[in-house]
């Protein structure tokens, strides 16, 4: 494996031919996709027989213990083989993330938490089995409620939960104008089609899971921690993924219990969360409540800028880092960040897309908007004035590698018609409807993660490209494909691209924005090395080349990239590795989001009308899939603004509405007209595919505009999300 | 899913006859049935299938009506031409309901017999006296915002969730059943479905075995049609209030949805003429929770609405 180091920034290379990439080309995986040939976790059999079936037995309870578990009368149920419970579980290793290891003691920590698990020979009999489990619980009371435990939060053990510059209390103090808001957003649940799924099967100690990850590396790392046993046992693949939004990112119970539930049966066993199962059993968003204060000269430059926020999650665990976004996204002096975290009895919260940003940004340009009200200034203007070129807590010796936000703000504002907008609430009428348009800024972090892959050249001159990189419908395999086709001067259809096997070299995976800039880096950097490999095979020495129509030309000459493969073909190994260009260089994907919203005068629902954001994220690999994920990203920012919202029940401690006819995500009749405008960037501080990430930005301040253009609809401000209809009824004329 | 044994019924008596025991239940769409089987809300030790009775057929009645055939499906029901034509609030309704492919599927006596959505009868963890009698109710004091306002008991504060029964409620629709003794009844749709009282349980007169066989429309009233659903999204989400109105010459029938155990029609409110006023008979009696409270309100101003629209 060859590394690449990525710490000065990039120069001219041959993705900036732009000939493939950054052209709209189609999924290549989408054939496959539509006709039911790209295997999901569930969906292998090769290689797989005589398979049983899990079922998981999630606690009725959310906190207490297990007094006795009675598991005879499941056993005897027909095809059962057996049932596992913290009994007679394995011993596992150490606590590693999320949920594992399972089924580890009698005490219950969260509703739904796995106390059995069921093997049997058909998915039925384990799921009938499963009701069969009789226990009994004393139960404990919890800790359900943020707004009570917010009282009892800390101070986490976290990197940086706090940041202050200048003198913030002083600042805001003297402030001529000033806003002190606080806003609140429930606990959020991924809701990806797939379900958490897995098959396991194990030959002698040899363990191979087919499971639905983001993150190949982790997944290893994490099943062979539990399950004790060396790395190099576990096989994990992940090929095609349905969704993760960060559900995914650790393995979960799913894996675990398919892995122990197989050892113990000694048959191949295939485990999938029942869709009621996954919101309590597995991850979500975490609840937060967040004050805003802003202080402002009279023209509107901010002078002072605060961001407190409480989030609560089970012991030992995560924050939800809402305030990061305003360390970075507007100007001011005096500024403060604090996140507390208050320990809580609900499910594990952890990362769901944009973590921190989703929510924190709900909050921010909300308040931002009732500032502009405040200051009688326009909300776009309000953002420009008060745009920085630099991390405005570290300085001018930080720039930002590339920032476009104001031009976003003011293309999003002449395409959508901005000007059009009534900045006095509760004027507009069409019909029944109130109709308001709002604006949010989008910001989201650009993170990096060394990535590898393998590029082999096969006897033909077609390419293979092999790397651990998940697509978790994102359109990895059709990015990567370009990057090599670029790279290596071949058609598309001369690229095959095969993914998420631990077997291939490590990558970026999935997550955080991160994959698709890291992940084709790392393709670059295989090619760079592959390129090297052909043109001294080809005796060109270090000259100049270019690779074109299936041959390498230099000095003169060319040679047929077939004929140099031979018979054996040309592998080459490489490896992004990216230095300290991120702390050197503020990096981040920057947007605009218009909305236009109806809201009927009646009944107070919410309708959106037209959606536009304009986003400059670095290079835009593809803009066929780079749309794709904003669409889903406004999308899913339209529901946190109006419906998403896992219901606490505080006496039982647990999150009521857990399947996908209760927490509400946006249908397609709730979308009617959304559009997507890229902002030309290249960002040579990213990587050498000078590319940003753009698969959460969509999500980032979409809600707010949402919630802004209700506000200039109806003249209602509400600041507990979602934005229901019950919410706005009771101030509507 | 608990074991159970099936039995493809050829003729509406025999099917009566077949689930004259207590731990059957009648078959069709399956679209709210196979759900609750597979959380074992629903644990039937014998299924009849109905779908091959034959009753799939919207004919004319005597009287100038309709008799709706148990096993149309509600796609079919709702693009069926004298209904769209003479009874626009039934296929409005029907239209607001489920999504297409469920439409597809659901049939006219199914989704009669639908039961509630509330959270705490789908999970088996949590105390529901609908689910098992005497284990308490947990909606109550829980997560109630979309549960019901009228005709609630101590018991029980589930709402019936169908459409369609409300918009046959302002047409007077009668329901014909067949009983596991062959002996046949028609009974008025006003009386059809029950409140919880102490018994949410039974969510229904029906008799044990008791098959319905067809649903007759009366003739048509005339007047504007109007059914207006409102709710957390555009689809896909059962109603928070909903409001079905046919308004004719001397002619004011409401019903409404998303309040109670049955659709809830109140016609000593229906002479009234200001929307506040039928409002406030509508909802004479009304017991809330702090969730659900906003019903009230959003009640008075769905109709208002409605209103407006039909006399224009």
């Amino acid at each position: 494996m060859t590394d690449y180091h990525f710490d000065t920034p990039a120069g001219p290379n041959p993705i900036d031919q732009q000939k493939i990439i950054g052209h709209p080309h189609d999924r290549i995986d989408g054939p496959r996709k539509v006709s039911g040939q790209a295997p999901y976790a569930q969906d292998y059999r090769d290689g797989i027989s005589n398979i049983a079936y899990g079922f998981i037995v999630g606690a009725g309870i959310a906190t207490g213990r297990i007094d006795r578990i009675d598991t005879r009368e499941a056993e005897a149920a027909p095809g059962v083989l057996l049932v596992m419970t913290h009994l007679n579980a394995p011993k596992q290793g150490p606590h590693q993330h999320d949920l594992a290891p399972q089924l580890t003691g009698p005490e219950i920590h969260f509703y739904d938490e796995a106390v059995a698990l069921v093997i049997a020979d058909t998915f039925e009999q384990a799921r009938d089995a499963a009701k069969l489990v009789r226990i009994s619980y004393t139960p404990k009371k919890g800790r359900f409620d943020l707004a009570q435990e917010r009282l009892n939060a800390v101070k986490p053990d976290e990197d940086e939960p706090d940041t202050s510059t200048g003198d913030f209390a002083q600042g805001f103090a003297a402030a001529p104008v000033q806003l002190d808001v606080t806003y609140t957003t429930p606990d959020q649940s991924h809701m990806m089609m797939e379900p958490h799924a897995t098959i396991a099967k194990w030959e002698g100690d040899r363990l191979t899971l087919w499971t639905s990850n983001q993150m190949v590396h982790w997944a290893i790392r994490d099943v062979a921690g539990t399950l004790m046993i060396p790395e190099e046992n576990v096989r994990v693949l992940s090929a095609f993924v349905g969704g993760g939004f960060g559900a995914k990112l650790w393995i979960q119970s799913d894996a675990v219990l398919a892995a122990l539930g197989a050892r113990a049966a000694g048959r191949p066993v295939k485990l999938a969360l029942a869709r009621p199962q996954i919101m309590n059993n597995a991850t979500h968003r975490p609840a937060t409540i967040q004050r805003i204060r802003i202080g402002t000269d009279p023209q509107g430059r901010i002078l002072a800028i605060g961001h407190e926020v409480w989030s609560g999650n089970q012991p030992g665990r995560k924050i939800e880092n809402a305030a990061q976004q305003t360390r970075l996204l507007y100007a001011g002096k005096d500024r403060m960040t604090s996140h507390r975290l208050a320990v809580m009895d609900l499910p594990v919260g952890n990362s769901m897309r944009a973590p921190g940003e989703a929510v924190g940004l709900l909050a921010l340009e909300a308040a931002m908007d009732e500032l502009a009200e405040k200051l009688n200034m326009d909300p776009v203007e309000l953002r420009i004035i008060n745009d920085v070129q630099f991390d405005p807590e570290k300085g001018p010796s930080r720039p930002f590698s590339t920032r476009k936000l104001v031009e976003c703000l003011r293309h999003g504002a002449r395409e959508f018609g901005w000007s059009k907008r009534n900045p006095k609430p509760g004027q507009v009428r069409d019909g029944n409807w109130l109709v308001g348009m709002g604006v949010g800024s989008a910001i989201r972090n650009n993170l990096s993660k060394n990535s590898g892959a393998r590029v082999t050249l096969r006897p033909h001159g077609s390419v293979l490209i092999e790397t651990q990189m998940t697509d978790i419908g994102t359109g990895s395999y059709t990015i990567l494909a370009q990057t090599a086709a670029e790279m290596l001067g071949l058609p598309m259809d001369r690229v095959e691209v095969r993914l998420g096997d631990s077997r291939f070299p490590e990558s970026a995976g999935s997550g955080g924005s991160w994959g698709a800039n890291s992940s084709t880096a790392g393709v670059f950097a295989a090619c760079e090395q592959l390129r090297q490999q052909i043109a001294q095979k080809a005796g060109f020495g270090g000259a100049e080349l270019t690779f074109r129509g299936g041959q390498v030309h230099a000095q003169g000459r060319s040679v047929s990239l077939a004929s140099l493969a031979g018979k054996n073909g040309i592998a080459a190994d490489g490896t992004i590795v990216f230095g300290d260009l991120e702390k050197r260089y503020a990096q981040a994907s920057f947007g605009a989001h218009f909305c236009e919203v109806g809201v009927d005068r009646y009944t107070g629902e919410t309708r959106i009308r037209r959606l536009l954001s304009v986003a400059a994220a670095g290079r835009i690999l593809n803009p066929k899939t780079a749309r794709n994920q904003c669409l889903g990203g406004m999308t899913m920012g339209v529901g946190a603004a109006l419906m998403e919202e896992c219901v606490v029940d505080t006496r039982f401690g647990y999150f009521v509405n857990h399947d996908l006819a209760e927490y509400h995500v946006p249908v397609h009749a709730d979308i009617p007209d959304l559009e997507v405008i890229f902002l030309e960037e290249l960002d040579d501080k990213s990587s050498p595919m000078k590319a940003k990430g753009v698969g959460e930005l969509g999500i980032c301040g979409v809600g707010a505009a949402v919630a802004n253009a209700i506000y200039n609809a109806t003249g209602v401000r509400v600041r507990d999300y979602p934005l229901t209809m019950d919410k706005l009824l009771e101030r509507l004329a | 899913m608990r074991p159970f044994t099936y039995q493809r019924a050829a003729t509406p008596a025999e099917a009566a006859a077949a689930a004259r025991t207590s731990g059957a239940r009648f078959i069709a769409g399956g679209t709210n049935l196979l759900d609750l089987m597979k959380q074992q809300v629903e644990t039937p030790s014998h299924l009849v299938d109905v779908n091959h009775l034959g009753l799939d057929r919207i004919e004319p009645t005597s009287e100038g009506g309709l008799r709706i055939g148990a096993l149309v499906r509600n796609t079919d029901l709702a693009a069926d031409q004298r209904v769209r034509r003479d009874y626009g609030v039934l296929s409005r309704a029907l239209l607001a309901g489920a999504s297409s492919q469920l439409r597809n599927k659901a049939t006219t006596g199914g989704n009669l017999l639908q039961r509630t959505r509330c959270p705490y009868f789908y999970d088996t963890s949590m105390p529901c006296n609908k689910r098992k009698p005497g284990s308490g109710c947990a909606a109550i004091g829980g997560f109630s915002r979309n549960l019901a306002i009228m005709g609630v008991s101590e018991a029980c504060i589930a709402t019936h969730p169908s459409d369609m029964a409300v918009a046959m409620r302002t047409l007077d629709a009668v329901v014909e059943t067949i009983d596991p003794a062959g002996a046949t009844r028609s009974i008025p749709i006003a009386e059809f479905h029950r409140l919880p009282g102490n018994t949410p349980q039974l969510e229904t007169n029906l008799k044990v075995g008791e098959l319905i066989t067809a649903v007759v429309l009366p003739k048509p009233l005339g007047g504007k049609h109007l059914y207006r659903k409102v709710r957390d999204r555009s689809s896909y989400a059962f109603a928070n209030v909903s409001v079905a109105a046919v308004v004719a010459d001397g002619i004011q029938r409401l019903a409404f949805g998303g309040l109670a155990h049955q659709p809830w029609r109140v016609e000593r409110a229906e002479r009234e003429t200001r929307p506040e006023a039928i409002a406030e008979a509508v909802l004479a009696g009304a017991r809330t929770t702090k969730q659900n409270a906003y019903k009230l309100r959003l009640t008075q101003r769905t109709l208002t609405s409605v209103l407006q629209e039909a006399r224009a």
